[in-house]
C-alpha cells in the first residue's frame, strides 16, 4: 500500500472544481477508490449527487473516461461497455487492460437500481460495483430509501405528533444480498479508514468476476451535522459497530476492525440532527431497540466470523 | 452466391445478425421476438458468430447494455418487442439523445392491458417520438434487407442515431415465405467495419458520456438530435443505392403500388400491405383507379415525398394498427393529415381506419369496403365519420 505522501503525488482522476456539498463524503470515497487504480479505468455512475455534481456540461470533473445513463441501471450499463471491451479485445481493437467500476447512491442500488446489479453480479462480469451509501434519496432533497436508518427523520419519513419514530422500518442489509449472489469479494467499508476502504478497493479490482463494495457516505445536509465532521461521524459509525468493516471473500467473512472499546450508539445518534427527535423521552424505548438491532448484527457478523 | 430459402421472419432477422455479427448483443425472451434471441444465442454456442451475448435480466437493461457497449465504441443490437420496448421507453430516449447508432429489429405486438401477444403497432408508434429512425417492413425480405441497411443508415457519420426496424408479430415473424439471403462476405462488405470517432474504451482521449445539461446547453443538445434526423432521408435513398447493388432489390421512403395515376390511395405500413395489394388489383380490373403507398421510413417523417405522391388524389384512407386515444385518429393518420396541410391544390379528403389490434385479422372484403367508402365520399362530398375501428364488434 502506498504511503499518504506518494498518494498525494498521483494523479487526481475526479479533479476538484465540482460542485459537491463541503463535507460530502461522496467524492472522498471515490478518489480513494481512483487512487487505488493501477490500470485504466473506465467509470459510470447512476443519477444522483455524485453525478449531477461532477459533470455540469460543458465541464467534467472525470479523469477518465466515464458514462452516466440513467438512475436504475449503473451496473447494467457497465455491464455493456465491460463486454464491449471483451468484444473488441477479441477482436483485436483493443489491446490495454482496462478495468470497470459501476457507481450509485443507495438509491440507485438499494431501490431502484437493484434489479439491474443483481442481474450484472450474476452474469460475472470483470466489474466494481461501489454504492456511495448516504443512507437517503439526497439528491432529491433527503427521501427515505430502504437504505435509511430505523428512526432517522427524512421528508418522506419526517417524525411526527402520529410516528414520532420518523423511519419505522430497519434498513435493507445490501451487502448480505450481494454476498448471497456468490461472488468473489463483497465488502463493506469507509473512506475513514482509508487504507482499509484502498485495499478493498484493490482486492476487488484484483478478483476475476464481479464484486461490491458498499461504502458509507455521510451526507451532511440530510444527516445534519457539522461539514467538518465527516470523517468523525464516520469513525463513530465504526466504533459503534452501525457500520462494521468487513468483508467476504470467496465466502469467507472477515471482519476488518472490531473497536477495542465498542460505542453506544446513542454516541453516533446524537451527532446528527436527523435522530434528534430519538431523545425525546416518548422515544426511549426506540433508542433500546436500536442499539439491540446494531449488537444482534454485530454478535451475528462475529459468529459467522467464527464459523469460517 | 444469394441463398433462395423458405424462412418466417425471425428466421429472416436472426440470419441477418449472424451475417451482421455485431460485437455486443443484449437481449431478453418476449413473445414474439424470442425465436430471434435464441436462435441468435445458437449462433454464439456454435461459433458462428464472435458476438459477447449478454443474456440481461430485462429489457430495460438490455437497451442500458447495448448503450454501454455502444458508448464504449462496439457494434450493438437487441431485438424486442411489445411490453419490452415498453420497458425500454426511458433509455430509448437515451440512446437517441447520446447519439449511439444501436440497430434494434423489434417484432410488432400489441401493448397490455388486456395482455394480447398478437400484432399491431402500438408498440413501436408509441416510441415514434422517441429520436430512434423507425423503418417498417412488409415481410421477412424486407425485413431482412433493411436490417442490414440500418446498420449503415445509424452508423453514417452524418446520422450517427439508433434505429429500429420493424415488422409483424406472427403474421411475419412465424409466417413462412420466400426470400432471398445474401452472401455474408457480400453482407461484410457493405456493412463494413464500425469505426466509432469518440468512445469510452480510447481511454488516452476519456470522455465524458452523459453529463447534465442545464437550460443553457439542453436545447441546443435536443436541436442537435433533430438535425441528425433532417440528414437520415438522404443517407436511406444513397443506402438503398448501394444495397440495389448487392442484391438488386429496390427500396426507397416509401412504396407506391399503382400510385401514380391512382384517384383512391390507401396509405398503409408492414404486412396487411400485401393484403390491401391484392385488393387494388381486383378494382383495377373492374375499372376503379386504385391506388396503395406503404411508407417504409416512418422516422423521420418524409413529409414532402409523400405529400407530392398524394397531392392531386381524389380521397385517401389511412389505415392505421395502433390507435392513439386522443379521438383524432392512429398516428400514421395524424402524421398524414397534418403533412397533407401543405398539399397544392383542393383539400384532399383524408379519413382513417383503425383495424387489426391484437392481431384482429384483416380481410380483403373489409379494405374493398374501404376504396367504396373513398368513392362514396367523393361522390357525396360528405366524410361521415373521419375516425372508423375497422372489424371491431361495437
Amino acid at each position: 500500500m502506498a504511503t499518504l505522501k506518494e498518494l498525494s503525488m498521483k494523479d487526481e482522476l475526479l479533479c476538484g472544481g465540482h460542485r459537491a456539498c463541503a463535507g460530502c463524503a461522496a467524492p472522498i470515497a471515490i478518489r480513494q477508490a481512483l487512487a487505488a487504480v493501477d490500470t485504466d479505468v473506465v467509470v459510470g455512475c447512476a443519477t444522483g449527487c455524485l453525478e449531477v455534481t461532477t459533470t455540469i456540461y460543458p465541464y467534467t470533473a472525470w479523469n477518465v473516461p466515464f458514462i452516466h445513463s440513467a438512475f436504475e441501471n449503473s451496473a447494467a450499463t457497465i455491464s455493456g461497455v465491460e463486454t464491449a471491451y471483451r468484444a473488441l479485445k477479441k477482436r483485436g481493437k483493443i489491446k490495454r487492460d482496462i478495468q470497470f467500476i459501476a457507481i450509485g447512491g443507495d438509491g440507485g442500488t438499494y431501490d431502484i437500481g437493484l434489479q439491474s446489479l443483481s442481474g450484472a453480479m450474476e452474469r460475472g462480469h470483470d466489474m466494481v460495483y461501489i454504492c456511495y451509501d448516504n443512507q437517503a434519496y439526497m439528491n432529491t432533497g433527503i427521501q427515505r430509501s430502504s437504505a435509511t436508518p430505523k428512526g432517522a427523520s427524512t421528508t418522506t419519513s419526517p417524525t411526527g405528533s402520529a410516528i414520532p419514530a420518523g423511519k419505522v422500518q430497519i434498513r435493507k442489509d445490501l451487502t448480505e444480498i450481494m454476498a448471497a449472489h456468490h461472488i468473489p469479494y463483497a465488502a463493506q467499508g469507509a473512506p475513514s479508514h482509508w487504507k482499509d476502504f484502498m485495499r478493498k478497493v484493490k482486492k476487488a479490482l484484483a478478483v476475476e468476476g464481479p464484486a461490491f463494495i458498499n461504502v458509507l457516505s455521510p451526507c451532511r445536509l440530510g444527516w445534519r451535522f457539522d461539514p467538518a465532521e465527516t470523517i468523525d461521524i464516520m469513525r463513530l459509525a465504526v466504533s459503534t459497530c452501525f457500520w462494521p468493516l468487513y468483508e467476504i471473500e470467496n465466502g469467507v467473512v472477515k471482519v476488518n476492525q472490531k473497536p477495542r472499546d465498542k460505542r453506544p450508539v446513542r454516541e453516533w445518534l446524537e451527532k446528527q440532527g436527523r435522530f434528534r427527535h430519538l431523545f425525546a423521552p416518548e422515544n426511549e424505548g426506540l433508542l433500546e431497540e436500536i442499539q439491540k438491532d446494531i449488537d444482534d448484527n454485530w454478535n451475528r457478523l462475529l459468529a459467522r466470523e467464527a464459523m469460517a | 452466391m444469394s441463398r433462395r430459402v423458405a424462412i418466417t421472419g425471425n428466421e429472416a432477422i436472426a440470419e441477418a445478425m449472424r451475417q451482421i455479427n455485431p460485437d455486443v448483443v443484449a437481449a431478453y425472451p418476449i413473445t414474439p421476438a424470442t425465436e430471434i434471441v435464441q436462435m441468435f444465442a445458437n449462433s454464439v454456442s456454435d461459433g458462428k458468430v464472435d458476438t459477447e451475448f449478454v443474456t440481461v435480466e430485462s429489457e430495460h437493461s438490455a437497451m442500458s447494455a447495448a448503450i454501454g457497449a455502444s458508448a464504449a465504441g462496439a457494434r450493438a443490437m437487441t431485438a424486442t418487442s411489445s411490453q419490452g420496448l415498453a420497458l425500454m421507453w426511458e433509455m430509448l430516449y437515451i440512446a437517441a439523445g447520446l447519439k449511439l447508432p444501436i440497430v434494434a429489429p423489434i417484432v410488432n405486438r400489441a401493448l397490455s392491458a388486456p395482455i394480447n401477444i398478437h400484432c399491431d403497432h402500438s408498440d413501436t408508434m408509441g416510441a415514434r417520438d422517441s429520436g430512434w429512425i423507425q423503418i417498417y417492413s412488409e415481410d421477412a425480405q424486407e425485413a431482412y434487407d433493411n436490417l442490414i441497411q440500418a446498420i449503415r443508415i445509424a452508423e453514417h457519420p452524418d446520422v450517427l442515431l439508433p434505429a429500429m426496424v420493424t415488422m409483424d408479430g406472427f403474421i411475419v415473424s412465424h409466417g413462412m415465405s420466400n426470400a432471398e439471403f445474401l452472401d455474408d462476405d457480400v453482407v461484410r462488405g457493405f456493412i463494413k467495419e464500425y469505426e466509432p470517432k469518440h468512445y469510452l474504451l480510447d481511454v488516452e482521449n476519456p470522455i465524458t458520456v452523459g453529463a447534465l445539461d442545464f437550460s443553457d446547453w439542453y436545447f441546443e443538445h435536443r436541436r442537435q438530435v433533430a438535425d441528425a434526423h433532417t440528414r437520415v432521408k438522404d443517407v436511406v435513398l444513397q443506402v438503398a443505392e448501394e444495397f440495389k447493388g448487392i442484391s438488386g432489390r429496390e427500396y426507397k421512403l416509401f412504396d407506391g403500388y399503382k400510385l401514380d395515376d391512382a384517384e383512391y390511395a390507401i396509405v398503409i405500413v408492414n404486412s396487411a400491405a400485401g393484403t390491401a395489394k391484392t385488393v387494388v388489383d381486383e378494382l383495377r380490373a373492374k375499372g376503379l383507379k386504385a391506388g396503395l403507398l406503404k411508407i417504409r421510413l416512418f422516422r423521420p417523417f418524409p413529409q414532402e415525398e409523400i405529400v407530392e405522391a398524394l397531392s392531386g388524389k381524389k380521397a385517401i384512407a389511412v389505415l392505421d394498427r395502433a390507435d392513439t386515444l386522443s379521438l383524432m385518429g392512429g398516428p400514421l393518420y395524424i402524421d398524414l393529415r397534418a403533412a397533407m396541410y401543405d398539399s397544392p391544390g383542393p383539400r384532399v379528403k383524408m379519413v382513417n381506419y383503425i383495424y387489426g389490434l391484437g392481431g384482429r385479422d384483416i380481410n380483403m372484403e373489409q379494405i374493398a369496403g374501404v376504396y367504396n367508402d373513398l368513392v362514396e365520399i367523393v361522390k357525396t362530398g360528405e366524410i361521415k365519420r373521419s375516425v372508423t375501428y375497422l372489424g371491431v364488434r361495437e
